[in-house]
């Protein structure tokens, strides 16, 4: 068994990025996630000489994370929703060029300067696009301290073997919660081979590398396009992380993901309680979506609710996958405000007498 | 007076090159406009790299602008940047590649206008990188829109009847400003439009390759440049504008030279 | 003290004829031909046998196209007109700007 502390959300994500052999961290100061970089500042050179720089940005940001993971680094950089919304040009870059590096967003509250609060409302900017052009993240989505701390090595695992960049999305209350968790062992920074692509200088015995999102050849942009999609495709194929509570014999579904999945669970144990036959799906990862969890428990529960922390985003990934089978439903709370079982108990089983009705 | 190939051949076997296209410098002809300075710019950077002997130590960023294919040129590791981030995008090479030689290649509009946060920022972190600063006044690549660079009363396709003061603001001299930050440890302001400027603007190149492996700051080298394209001009006139309206407000030389100390060990 | 001689190769093929390398040779030894090349410009071409090989029209060519030679001493050898570098088959060369440059 690994080394147990008790931390919080952002200070785990942290150590596990030391331990997980990381080269380079670059980031910029935003409640509620600044723990990432102050953790970072005070232990991570010291023990593994890795680079860790308080950026006058989050464009800057962003972009040396770009410059190192061309050059093959193990790197990353952590925000919250203003500075992610910052870095879009540059995570846009960063999936045409085809650099895996792992971006780390606790959510908070918004549109605008929002609030500091807890929020789900940055599904959409995390699994939709976000940047321009057609890219995908492959967004991860924890829900306790000890998901925090494994994703950030399974992450930059993903991204090194797609060569994708890779979006831890969690949110204000999961980066400061205090859980028990379990770390990995350090992993050697220098064993970890360089890519053979990465810009280390251009030596004898190959071609010099060049790192770029431009083509500006229709044909060769189309080409590249199409080779991007089917690496997407393969992750669909490959990376789906679904959890799936008492779905078996469930009547009925709550889908939810991160903070609000831990409430979904807490609901459907008050409903389980009282005699309802409710399961709960929790995708792991945003995008690629478990779409298929959903299609096969659509034939037969009677309905979905999509619980978030939003005014309903990912709803309509639950709506596509069901594709009209039974009634979807969405209940959120905005503003930074974490919903109560209570209050979904009473939404479901609203939807219930609507549905046996 | 026509001649074989092999006569010729055999001639030049007889005497001695003085002056070639460096190794370095890709076999692939330039997408640049006749006369454009930037060919020159990149030529003397190869040359510094060959006499150095760097060519494996060496990864260079270009972001966008004229200069945005440069990767093309220079047979060196590059990666291109996105608008303005040049020196981010070098900063995050060099913090994990402290011993490789980064340099970033970057126009006035990249530079002084969109980039001018990560361009004070990483000057004043005294990032170990050389900065290659092309300032032409203009912007070349989308069309000849003013650049914050621009002289006033200057045409361009954005200030048609001249840059006005009172609207546009005034010329930016980032090069002065950038010499005044204590991570700056060399900032000079040079040209290509004449042999003898070149052959200074070189000599200033290799002063940035070479301290670099002193880690004592940042090395910044302005060339002012012309545009014969969107200046509406001859590339010979071109230069001779530059001499006439450029160069007189944007004077050639050193603005920030190490002491003689600092380098003994270059 | 005898002059020096030297002697300029012109890829004219990548030459874009932005006469550069004509202001700037001391010995006004460069002109543009009055022939165009696969790209449509008129290239440089050495039309007198004067040069130095000083270096003045490599230093200012944006697109590095001119290769600069100077006499080997030991050889002593005469040196004739520059001509072209990477010349392929169906190009004629012709040097000098006019009639009167030529032979």
């Amino acid at each position: 068994m690994g080394e147990l502390r008790l931390m919080k959300g952002n200070e785990a994500m942290a150590e596990a990025a030391i331990r997980a052999g990381m080269d380079a961290y670059f980031g910029y100061p935003i409640t509620p996630q600044s723990e990432v970089l102050e953790y970072l500042t005070r232990e991570a050179y010291n023990r593994t000489q890795c680079a860790i720089l308080q950026a006058e940005s989050e464009v800057a940001s962003i972009n040396m994370v770009y410059g190192a993971a061309g050059a093959g680094a193990r790197v990353m950089t952590s925000s919250s929703s203003p500075g992610i919304s910052l870095m879009q040009e540059g995570i846009s870059y960063i999936a045409g060029a085809e650099l895996p590096c792992l971006l780390v967003n606790i959510n908070r509250g918004g549109p605008g300067l929002g609030t500091i609060q807890p929020s789900q409302g940055d599904y959409f900017q995390s699994v939709k696009g976000g940047g321009h052009g057609d890219y995908r993240l492959i967004v991860l989505a924890p829900a306790t301290v000890q998901e925090m701390a494994d994703f950030v090595q399974d992450g930059w695992d993903l991204a090194d073997k797609y060569r994708n960049p890779v979006l831890i999305l969690a949110d204000g209350a999961l980066g400061q919660m205090m859980e028990k968790v379990e770390l990995r062992e350090q992993l050697d920074r220098s064993k970890r081979p360089i890519p053979a692509w990465a810009t280390t200088g251009k030596t004898r015995n190959r071609e010099h590398n060049v790192i770029t999102s431009l083509f500006i050849q229709p044909e060769e942009m189309e080409q590249v396009n199409l080779r991007l999609q089917e690496k997407y495709k393969l992750i669909e194929q490959n990376e789906i992380r679904v959890q799936e509570i008492n779905t078996d014999d469930a009547d009925f579904i709550i889908v939810a993901y991160g903070l609000s999945a831990r409430i979904g669970r807490k609901v459907m144990e008050l409903l389980r309680g009282e005699g309802h036959k409710v399961g709960l799906i929790r995708p792991i990862t945003l995008w690629p979506y478990p779409s298929e969890t959903i299609a096969k428990a659509a034939e037969h529960v009677k309905g979905f609710l999509s619980l978030e922390m939003n005014a309903g985003q990912m709803v309509e990934d639950v709506r596509l996958a069901v594709n009209g089978r039974c009634p979807v439903g969405h209940y959120g709370r905005m503003g930074g405000i974490i919903p109560s079982p209570e209050e979904v108990v009473d939404v479901i089983k609203d939807m219930y007498s609507k549905i046996n009705h | 007076m026509e001649k074989s190939i092999q006569e010729i051949e055999h001639h030049y076997d007889e005497m001695n090159i003085v002056c070639e296209r460096p190794a370095t410098l890709l076999d692939a002809r330039m997408h640049y406009c006749p006369g454009c300075g930037h060919g020159v710019a990149h030529r003397i950077i190869m040359e510094v790299v060959d006499e150095l002997g760097i060519q494996e130590q060496t990864v260079g960023v270009a972001p966008v602008g004229c200069s945005v294919f440069a990767y093309h040129y220079m047979n060196i590791d590059m990666q291109e940047a996105a608008h303005g981030r040049a020196t981010a995008v070098a900063t995050g090479i060099k913090r994990c590649y402290p011993d490789k030689y980064v340099f970033t290649y970057q126009g006035d509009g990249d530079l002084a206008a969109i980039g001018t946060a990560e361009t004070i920022h990483s000057v004043n972190r005294g990032e170990n990188m050389l900065i290659v600063f092309i300032n032409n006044a203009i912007y070349g690549m989308t069309g000849g829109q003013m650049a914050p660079t621009t002289l006033i009363n200057q045409k361009t396709s954005t200030t048609p009847y001249g840059r006005q003061q009172e609207v546009m603001g005034n010329p930016l001299k980032i090069t002065e400003m950038l010499a005044m930050l204590p991570g700056a440890f060399y900032v000079t302001r040079q040209a290509v439009n004449t042999p003898v400027n070149v052959r200074r603007a070189k000599k200033a190149i290799l002063n940035g390759f070479n301290w670099q492996k002193l880690n004592k700051g940042t090395c910044f080298v302005e060339i002012v440049s012309n545009c014969p394209t969107n200046w509406g001009m001859k590339p010979v006139e071109s230069n001779k504008w530059l001499e006439e309206n450029l160069l007189p407000f944007f004077p050639l030389g050193d603005i920030k030279v190490p002491s003689k100390e600092d380098i003994e060990h270059a | 003290m005898a002059k020096i001689r030297g002697d300029v190769k012109i890829d004219i093929e990548q030459c874009k004829g932005c006469e550069l390398c004509v202001v700037a040779c001391p010995q006004e030894a460069l002109a543009l031909s009055k022939e165009i090349n696969k790209q449509g410009y008129h290239y440089a071409v050495l039309i007198e046998d004067v040069c130095t090989g000083c270096t003045n029209c490599s230093l200012v060519c944006p697109d590095a196209v001119i290769t600069v030679y100077r006499e080997d001493k030991k050889t002593g050898q005469k040196i004739p007109v520059a001509e072209l570098r990477n010349v392929t088959g169906d190009i004629k060369i012709t040097v000098g700007a006019d009639e009167d440059a030529e032979g």
